[in-house]
């Protein structure tokens, strides 16, 4: 089983904070920095990475779901 | 008493606390011990404040989380019922222009993506080396100049004014008047028509210089904005606005964490050898979000209005209501920080609301991490032996602006 990243990109509101917790499955937009997810079924290595980026995500924005 | 461990938790919760709500004598960095009372006992209860309302208070982590990112909590401060800071904030609500700071989404997300790029995390990466040329010479300046000496003028205010002047465009020798007049806008016992008239100078200078960089364009964050103008993604007005915000955002908040964080490593000596020896980027990332996590500077509390009736644990905060979000209490909630007391430079602090939470968190965050990387990873390291040249009692702290600070730190080494 692996595990699945959500994005809803209407709610993001592009801190950022995703970037710094996760800069391997987590990108910005050069023009606004609106988040941009390059891994989707990320490794279990880089699995707390991305939930500190759920936690600290000021928009509620990521979900992390078994799938 | 200046060290937070002894501090008060416990304070008088009837009748109405009115809000802001006071530290204890001697206990400058520790949050309000009422409001430690009620994270306690009543963490989401009425309060009053200037105007003689009576807006809900939310002092825990767990709660302020849930409901900041809550579409039905309204930044917009036309709705009735906002809980104003203060009287000059709901004299110019009317007549302020729609901002990232006063709007819900969908037009908040809109405007927030205009001004977003300039903060975008691998832009801001790149001020690193800018940044740390420019804490490296204020240093050798400071080493060279007399000793004692304030650090917050011969250091705290001149950094963030010197990255801010070079983010945004802002010619250095303005920098004078931008000190002063963002002082004159933030300090709450500043007289009204002061604040006016600074705030006022403020804009014509902003509208003047991006009409400059609209003929002239450079690469800066105003040079962008004028660009974004001439797009039709912006009005004038909101770029101007924004010039204003940003300006006075990132000035005296990084000021006062560089001044009050000096104070809070100087007294924990033993965390301060931690940030000195080190050179580990993740050590000193998260000794900064720690040192923000404890000090929470903003004192006036984040305000919000209920647009429709919530229900929270077994309270309904009405249509109407209004909310204010006390970051400090919430930082120092033993839930989500054991011994949150302690300044502990090691604990995981990364989820700390000093920056607020949900969608108005703010905008330069990234930034202010950065410039508090440099500077707590440089200054005690040039300066290993930086001490605080007076008793800690005979500074003088800022209890009613937005943020909380210090006028004047006298130190030597």
């Amino acid at each position: 089983m692996s595990m699945r990243v959500e994005l809803d990109v209407p709610k993001c509101v592009a801190s950022g904070q995703c970037v710094m917790a996760a800069p391997d499955v987590f990108d910005q937009r050069d023009d606004d920095g609106v988040a941009i997810l390059l891994e989707e079924h990320p490794g279990d290595e880089l699995l707390d990475e991305v939930r500190e980026a759920v936690a600290i995500c000021p928009a509620a924005a990521i979900r992390l779901v078994d799938q | 008493m200046s060290d937070a461990l002894s501090c008060p938790v416990t304070g008088a919760t009837e009748p109405l606390p009115e809000y802001p709500l006071p530290r204890a004598a001697g206990c400058p960095l520790a949050p309000a011990p009422t409001a430690q009372a009620l994270r306690a006992g009543k963490p989401i209860t009425k309060v009053k404040i200037w105007n003689g309302s009576t807006p809900w208070l939310i002092t825990r982590h767990a709660d302020q989380r849930a409901l900041l990112p809550d579409s039905r909590v309204s930044d917009d401060d036309l709705n009735p019922g906002f809980p104003y800071v203060n009287a000059h904030r709901a004299e110019i609500a009317p007549v302020t222009p729609r901002l990232i700071t006063n709007t819900d989404a969908p037009e908040h997300t809109r405007l927030r993506r205009t001004v977003n790029g300039p903060f975008v995390v691998k832009r801001i990466e790149k001020m690193r080396a800018p940044i740390q040329k420019i804490v490296d010479d204020l240093i050798d300046e400071m080493l060279a100049g007399p000793n004692p000496t304030d650090l917050l003028k011969a250091f705290a205010l001149p950094v963030p004014s010197l990255v801010i002047a070079e983010l945004l465009g802002v010619p250095y020798d303005d920098h004078d008047f931008f000190q002063r007049s963002s002082s004159l806008v933030l300090d709450g016992s500043a007289a009204p028509e002061d604040a006016r008239r600074a705030s006022g100078e403020l804009v014509a200078y902003l509208d003047n210089l991006i009409r400059q960089k609209t003929a002239t364009p450079g690469k800066d964050v105003l040079s962008e904005m004028a660009g974004r103008v001439q797009a039709g993604e912006m009005t004038h007005a909101e770029a101007v606005s924004m010039g204003v915000a940003m300006l006075i955002a990132g000035h005296e908040t990084t000021a006062t964490m560089i001044s009050l964080g000096t104070l809070a490593l100087l007294q924990h000596p033993d965390q301060l050898a931690l940030l000195r020896e080190t050179d580990d980027p993740k050590v000193i990332a998260n000794a900064v979000d720690e040192v923000l996590r404890y000090l929470t500077i903003v004192q006036t509390g984040v305000r919000r209005v209920a647009k429709d009736d919530i229900e929270i644990g077994d309270v309904v905060i009405r249509k109407g209501d209004g909310m204010i979000f006390d970051l400090h209490a919430a930082n120092w909630d033993p839930e989500v920080f054991p011994e949150a007391e302690r300044l502990d430079l090691t604990r995981p602090a990364r989820i700390h609301q000093a920056f607020g939470y949900g969608p108005h968190q703010c905008l330069g965050q990234n930034l202010a991490r950065l410039e508090l990387q440099v500077v707590y990873g440089t200054l005690y390291r040039r300066i290993p032996t930086l001490r605080l040249d007076a008793a800690i009692e005979d500074l003088e702290f800022d209890h009613t602006g937005t943020t909380y600070g210090v006028h004047g730190m006298p130190v030597a080494w």
